[in-house]
C-alpha cells in the first residue's frame, strides 16, 4: 500500500480514466480526472445525466476499479487494494447514502444501522446504532421494518447507517432524488448537521443546484471530464 | 459479522415471499423420491434376509459329510448364538409289506432356529406351526411317504433297527432341499433316536449340520471365528448364499427403482437450477449493498452457504418424512409380493435424504449462488452491472458430478452407470431436438390464429430455450408413465398371446419307465389327450474331446456348476418345438454313431463347438457323442427343454425316467388327485400357480416403478413452475402493458392459458411419440413381438399434457393478470 503523503487530503484522485467495452468499440466514460478533497470539506459533484458523476463516485469510494489512474482514501491507496481490501476499508472509513435508500427489507431499522458495524466486527453495534437512530429522531421506530417506514424515514435510517461507523468520508448519491421537496429539505438539513457535528468529509452527487450550493465546493462534470462552472450555476 | 443471523433472516424472508417455494418443492421431490426407494429397499432387504434365514432354518450353517466338532456348539454360546444339530441320510422305511426310499432328517430340540415348521394331524387336516421337532420314539412323515406305503398317521414305521410311530404329517420343512427330479420324501425324527436305528455307521452317507442363529453382528463375528477352523469337506452356508437368485432379483429391482428415482432427481435438479438462477438475479442488489457496506466475498459466500445448508437440512427432514410416507404407500401397492411382514426401516435412508439434499443444492444451486459473491459493488449505483456469467462447463460438471454420486449410491456399477449416462444423454438429446423442432413449428403457426393464441404462441417462441426445457422435462415424465402404463399392457398381452390357451399348466416328473403304459391308460380312460412323455437320463459330463472337465473351469463359474452336477440328458428323433438350430444340423432319422445337440449358451460357457466329442458317465458306463448341432431354446414355452439332447439310439439302453407337461382345465383338476393316488411316485408341479405368480410379480413390479415415476411427474411440474417463476415479473409487466393498451383481462388470461395449453400439447406429442417409438423398439428388439399401434397412447398423452400443463401453468401465472396495471407499472 502506498501512503498518501499529504495528510490534509482525505480523498485524492490522480489521472483517473474509466473505459468500458461497447458494441461500437471502447467507450471512455471518465477521462483524466484529478481532484483533492480536504478533511471535513463538503463537495458536490454536479452535471447532466451521463456526465460520469456516478462512475466517479464509484471509483472514489472503491466500488469500482479505474482503467487508469490512482485514488487515495483516508491515507490508503484504494487502487492498490484488492476487492476484499477495499471492502474492509469501506467498512471502517466510508459511509453511503443512496437515492433509493437501499435498506435490507428483512432487517429492522436498528438492524440495518447495525449492519456495517457488524461487518467491521464491532461488538457494541446495538448501542452505537441506537445512539445514531436517536440523533436522526427514529429511536422509537427502531424495531420497524423498512416497509413500515415512509420514504423520509427510510432515508433517515440510511443516514444513520452511513454515520454509525463514524466514517472519514460520506458518499451521497442524489440523496433527495426519491423524496418530495419538503421531506428532501429535512433530510438534507439532517445530513449537513450531522456532517458538521462529526466533521465528516462529504462527497455528494446531485442534480439539484440549490443542494449543490450548500456544499463548500461544487465540481462540474460533463461528458466524462471536469469542466468549468457553466454560466448560471453554482461555482466553487 | 453474524452471517448466521443474516442468513436465517434472509432465508425466512425469502421463504415468506415465496422466492424459495419452487426450489424447496423441487428439493423435497428429489429427497422424497430417493428416500422412498431407500426405505423401501432397505425394508425388503431385511425381509429377504429373514426369508433366506427361513430357508436355511438358521442364519449360518456348517455342513459336512463327517461328524462335526461338538466344541463349536459350545463356542457358539460365547458368541451369544443359539444352535441346533441335524443329521440327514437316505434310508428305506418299512410299513408292513411295503417299503420305500426316504430322506431321514434327525433334528435336535431347538430345530428350526429360523423359519417355520408346519405339521398336519391327518391328510385333510389344517396345517399348524410348531416349534421343535418330534419327541423321542415318534416321527413326522411327508404325506407322499405314507401314500407310497399305503400307511396312515398313527401307524408305526420300521426305520433301521427301530420302530417309530408316525404322529403327524409334515406340511412344511423350512430347509428341505429342492432337487428338481428325484425328491425322496422326508421323515423327520428326533436326533436321539438315531443311535437306535443303527443306520449311521462308518462310511454311511450322512450329512451332519450345525445350525446357528443370533444378532447379525454376533453371527458375523462367529463366522469369522469358525471359518479358519473348517477343514476340507466342511462347508459354511451363509444367508447370501441361501437364495442367490432372489437376492439378484432384489438387486435388480433396487437398481430399476433407483433409475426411476434418478429421472425424478434429474428433473428436480433442472427445476432447482432454474429457480437458483432466478434467486440469484433477485439477490444481486443485496449482495452489492452488502459489499458496499464492507462485506468481503467470503462473507457473502458464507451467508449463502449457511442458507443452502439450512435449506438442505429442512429438505432432508421433511423430504425424508414424505419419503417414509411414500414408501409405506409403496409397500401397500406391492405388499402381496413380499410374503412376510416387512420389518421397520432404519435411519440409514434418512442419511441418504440429507446426502441427496446437499448434493442437489451443491450440484444445481451452488454454482449460480457462488456468483453472488462476485457481484460488483458498484451495482448499488448502476443497476445494469452483474457478475461475470458462469461458464457452462462449471454448471454441467457440478450437475453431472452430483447426479453421478447419487447414481453410484443407487447402482454401484461403473459400466451400468456409463450406459445409463450415455442413454440419458442420447434420450435428452433426441427429446431436446424434437422439442426445438416443435417450438419452431409452433412459432410459425402464430400468424394463423386469433389474438389470444397469437400472444401465447409468440411467448413460446420467444422464450425458446425455456420452452424446450419445459416441453422436454414434462414430455419425458409423461413418456415414461405412458410406456409403463399402456405399452406394458400391450407387451404383456402380446406375450400371453404367444402362449396358446391350452399351453401346459402342469409338469409331471419322476415318471418311472414301468409306469408309462399305465399312465397313458389313465389319460385315455379319462378322455384326456395322451401326454408326450419325454425321457430323462441322469448322467455326468466327464470329458470334452477326451480332456477331463474336472478342475478345468474357474471355481464358482457357471461352467463349473454345470460340470459339477448331474446332467439331465434326453433323446429325440425330431427337433422339439420351441427349439431352433443355430449351428450345424439336427439329425435326420437315426445317425449311425451317437450325436448330441447342445443348447448354445451352455455350449458357450463350456467352450463347446461343433465337432467336439462329449464323454458322459451314465450309471457307471461311458457314452461318447459328437456335437453335431447347437440350439437356441425358448425357455418361456412351458415345455420340457434340455441343454443336452442326444440321438435316440445312443441313450435307449440306459435307465430313464420320464417327464411330461400337460394342460388340464380348472374343472378337471380333481383328476390330478386321482392320478397322484394311483401313481404316488409321480410329482406334479402346478405351473398355473407359477404362471399367475409371474404375471403378478410383473404387474406389481411395474406398479412399483410407475409409482416411483409419479415423483418424476411431480418433478416435471416443478420445472414448469420454476420456468413460470423466472418469467413472473416479465409476465406482470406484459400483462399491465397489454391492459393499458386496452386488452380485456379475459383476453390476456386466454393468451396465458393458450401458451400453457400449447406447451402441454407439445409435451404430449413428444411423450406419445417417444412412448410409441420405445414400445416398437421393445417389441421388436427385446420381446420379439409383432408391433401393434395403440391410439390410446396418443389420446392419453395429449390429454394429460394439455390438462396438466395447461391448468397448472395458467393457475401459476393468473396472478400476473389480477394485479392492476397501475400498481405494476408504478413499481417499475
Amino acid at each position: 500500500m502506498t501512503e498518501n503523503k499529504d495528510l490534509n487530503f482525505v480523498l485524492r484522485a490522480e489521472n483517473l480514466y474509466k473505459r468500458v467495452p461497447s458494441p461500437e468499440g471502447e467507450l471512455t466514460i471518465l477521462r483524466d480526472i484529478g481532484l483533492e478533497v480536504k478533511g471535513g470539506e463538503s463537495v458536490a459533484v454536479a452535471g447532466p445525466s451521463g456526465a460520469g458523476k456516478s462512475t466517479l463516485l464509484a471509483l472514489l469510494a472503491g466500488l469500482d476499479e479505474p482503467s487508469a489512474g490512482r485514488v487515495w482514501l483516508d491515507g490508503a491507496e484504494l487502487t492498490a487494494l484488492d476487492e476484499d481490501g477495499r471492502a474492509e476499508l469501506r467498512a471502517r472509513r466510508v459511509g453511503f447514502v443512496f437515492q433509493s435508500f437501499h435498506l435490507i427489507a428483512s432487517l429492522t431499522a436498528v438492524e440495518n444501522v447495525m449492519l456495517p458495524l457488524e461487518l467491521a466486527g464491532r461488538k457494541d453495534a446495538g448501542a452505537a446504532a441506537d445512539a445514531v437512530l436517536e440523533q436522526v429522531g427514529l429511536l422509537p421506530r427502531r424495531r420497524h421494518y423498512p416497509r413500515q417506514l415512509s420514504g423520509g424515514e427510510k432515508q433517515r435510517v440510511a443516514i444513520a447507517r452511513a454515520f454509525v461507523t463514524e466514517p472519514a468520508v460520506l458518499f451521497a448519491d442524489e440523496p433527495t432524488g426519491n423524496l418530495d421537496t419538503r421531506t428532501g429539505k429535512t433530510i438534507i438539513d439532517l445530513l449537513f448537521s450531522l456532517n458538521a457535528r462529526r466533521d465528516t468529509t462529504l462527497v455528494m452527487v446531485t442534480h439539484d443546484v440549490q443542494l449543490a450550493n450548500r456544499c463548500d465546493r461544487v465540481i462540474h462534470m460533463d461528458t466524462g471530464g471536469i469542466v468549468d462552472a457553466p454560466a448560471g450555476t453554482a461555482s466553487e | 459479522m453474524n452471517s448466521w443471523r443474516l442468513a436465517l433472516r434472509g432465508l425466512g424472508r425469502d421463504w415468506l415471499s415465496g422466492e424459495l417455494g419452487v426450489l424447496s418443492a423441487a428439493l423435497l421431490v428429489a429427497v422424497a423420491a430417493m428416500t422412498a426407494i431407500g426405505f423401501f429397499t432397505e425394508r425388503v432387504g431385511v425381509a429377504m434376509d429373514r426369508e433366506a434365514a427361513g430357508v436355511l432354518a438358521a442364519d449360518l450353517v456348517v455342513s459336512s459329510r463327517a461328524e462335526l466338532d461338538p466344541q463349536w456348539q459350545a463356542a457358539a454360546i460365547d458368541f451369544r448364538l443359539a444352535s441346533a444339530r441335524t443329521l440327514s441320510f437316505p434310508s428305506v422305511v418299512i410299513a408292513g409289506e411295503a417299503s420305500t426310499l426316504v430322506e431321514v432328517r434327525a433334528v435336535s430340540e431347538t430345530y428350526p432356529l429360523r423359519g417355520t415348521l408346519r405339521i398336519r394331524d391327518d391328510f385333510f387336516g389344517q396345517a399348524r406351526e410348531i416349534s421343535g421337532g418330534p419327541i423321542r420314539g415318534s416321527a413326522w412323515a411327508d404325506p407322499r411317504l405314507l401314500a407310497r406305503l399305503a400307511s396312515d398317521v398313527g401307524n408305526e414305521l420300521g426305520v433301521g433297527a427301530t420302530r417309530l410311530a408316525t404322529v403327524a404329517l409334515l406340511d412344511h420343512v423350512p430347509d428341505r432341499g429342492w432337487g428338481f427330479v428325484d425328491l425322496a420324501p422326508t421323515l423327520l425324527i428326533n436326533i436321539d433316536d438315531v443311535a437306535a436305528t443303527e443306520l449311521v455307521q462308518p462310511g454311511s452317507r450322512v450329512r451332519h449340520q450345525f445350525l446357528f442363529a443370533g444378532e447379525a453382528r454376533d453371527v458375523e463375528q462367529f463366522r469369522r471365528w469358525i471359518k479358519p477352523r473348517l477343514t476340507d469337506g466342511q462347508r459354511l452356508v451363509t444367508l447370501d448364499e441361501a437364495q442367490p437368485e432372489i437376492r439378484r432379483a432384489l438387486d435388480r429391482a433396487r437398481r430399476f427403482l433407483g433409475l426411476a428415482a434418478i429421472v425424478a432427481v434429474l428433473l428436480a435438479g433442472i427445476a432447482i437450477a432454474m429457480s437458483a438462477r432466478h434467486y440469484v438475479a433477485r439477490h444481486l442488489d443485496l449482495a452489492a449493498l452488502m459489499k458496499c457496506l464492507g462485506a468481503r466475498q467470503a462473507d457473502i459466500l458464507r451467508m449463502n452457504l449457511v442458507q443452502l445448508l439450512l435449506l438442505a437440512l429442512l429438505a432432508a427432514v421433511f423430504g425424508s418424512l414424505i419419503g417414509y410416507a411414500g414408501q409405506a404407500l409403496l409397500v401397500n401397492v406391492v405388499g402381496e409380493l413380499i410374503a412376510s411382514d416387512l420389518p421397520a426401516a432404519g435411519l440409514r435412508p434418512a442419511a441418504l435424504g440429507l446426502a441427496t439434499a446437499v448434493l442437489m443444492l451443491a450440484g444445481f444451486a451452488l454454482p449460480a449462488l457462488m456468483q453472488l459473491r462476485r457481484t460488483p459493488p458498484a451495482r448499488v449505483l448502476r443497476h445494469d452491472l452483474a457478475p461475470p456469467p458462469l461458464r457452462n462447463l462449471v454448471i454441467y460438471a457440478a450437475a453431472l458430478g452430483s447426479l453421478a454420486a447419487l447414481l453410484w449410491w443407487l447402482i454401484r456399477d461403473f459400466s451400468l452407470m456409463a450406459w445409463i449416462t450415455l442413454g440419458a444423454v442420447a434420450t435428452a438429446g433426441l427429446l431436446t431436438l424434437a422439442g426445438w423442432g416443435l417450438v419452431a413449428i409452433t412459432g410459425r403457426m402464430r400468424g394463423r390464429v386469433g389474438v389470444a393464441w397469437r400472444y401465447g404462441l409468440a411467448n413460446i417462441a420467444r422464450r425458446g430455450r425455456d420452452s424446450v426445457v419445459q416441453i422436454t422435462a414434462f414430455g419425458l415424465s409423461l413418456m415414461v408413465l405412458l410406456l409403463l402404463g399402456i405399452v406394458r399392457n400391450d407387451l404383456l398381452e402380446g406375450w400371453q398371446a404367444t402362449l396358446p390357451d391350452d399351453a401346459p399348466n402342469h409338469f409331471m416328473i419322476n415318471i418311472q419307465a414301468d409306469e408309462t403304459d399305465a399312465l397313458r391308460g389313465f389319460f385315455s380312460e379319462n378322455s384326456l389327450p395322451e401326454p408326450a412323455l419325454v425321457p430323462l437320463v441322469r448322467a455326468r459330463l466327464r470329458a470334452i474331446n477326451e480332456i477331463e472337465v474336472d478342475g478345468k473351469y474357474e471355481p464358482g463359474s457357471r461352467a463349473e456348476r454345470f460340470v459339477n452336477r448331474e446332467a439331465n440328458l434326453s433323446y429325440s428323433s425330431d427337433l422339439p418345438p420351441a427349439n431352433k438350430v443355430t449351428a450345424g444340423q439336427f439329425w435326420q432319422d437315426e445317425p449311425p454313431t451317437p450325436e448330441v445337440s447342445v443348447e448354445e449358451e451352455f455350449a458357450e460357457s463350456l467352450r463347446i463347438t461343433l465337432g467336439d466329442t462329449l464323454t458322459f458317465n451314465i450309471a457307471g458306463e461311458q457314452l461318447v457323442a459328437t456335437v453335431t448341432s447347437l440350439r437356441s431354446v425358448d425357455w418361456d414355452s412351458f415345455q420340457p427343454n434340455f441343454f443336452l439332447l442326444l440321438s435316440p439310439a445312443s441313450l435307449r439302453g440306459f435307465p430313464a425316467t420320464f417327464i411330461s407337461s400337460l394342460y388340464i382345465d380348472e374343472a378337471r383338476r380333481p383328476l390330478l388327485l386321482d392320478m397322484i393316488k394311483r401313481f404316488p411316485s409321480i410329482t406334479t408341479i402346478d405351473m398355473q400357480a407359477i404362471l399367475n405368480q409371474v404375471r403378478g410379480v410383473i404387474d406389481k413390479a411395474v406398479l412399483a416403478v410407475e409409482y416411483v415415476f409419479g415423483f418424476t411427474l411431480l418433478a416435471g411440474l416443478m420445472v414448469l413452475l420454476a420456468a413460470v417463476q423466472t418469467t413472473r415479473e416479465e409476465r406482470r409487466y406484459e400483462s399491465a402493458m397489454l391492459r393499458t393498451l386496452g386488452a380485456r383481462k379475459n383476453v390476456v388470461l386466454a393468451g396465458l392459458a393458450s401458451e400453457f395449453v400449447a406447451l402441454g400439447l407439445l409435451a404430449g406429442v413428444l411423450a406419445a411419440a417417444g412412448a410409441t417409438l420405445s414400445g416398437v423398439l421393445l417389441a421388436t428388439q427385446v420381446f420379439d413381438l409383432p408391433v401393434a399401434f395403440n391410439p390410446i397412447i396418443w389420446l392419453v398423452g395429449l390429454a394429460a399434457g394439455t390438462l396438466l400443463v395447461g391448468i397448472s401453468g395458467t393457475l401459476a401465472t393468473r396472478n400476473a393478470v389480477r394485479q392492476s396495471p397501475v400498481s405494476v407499472l408504478r413499481r417499475i
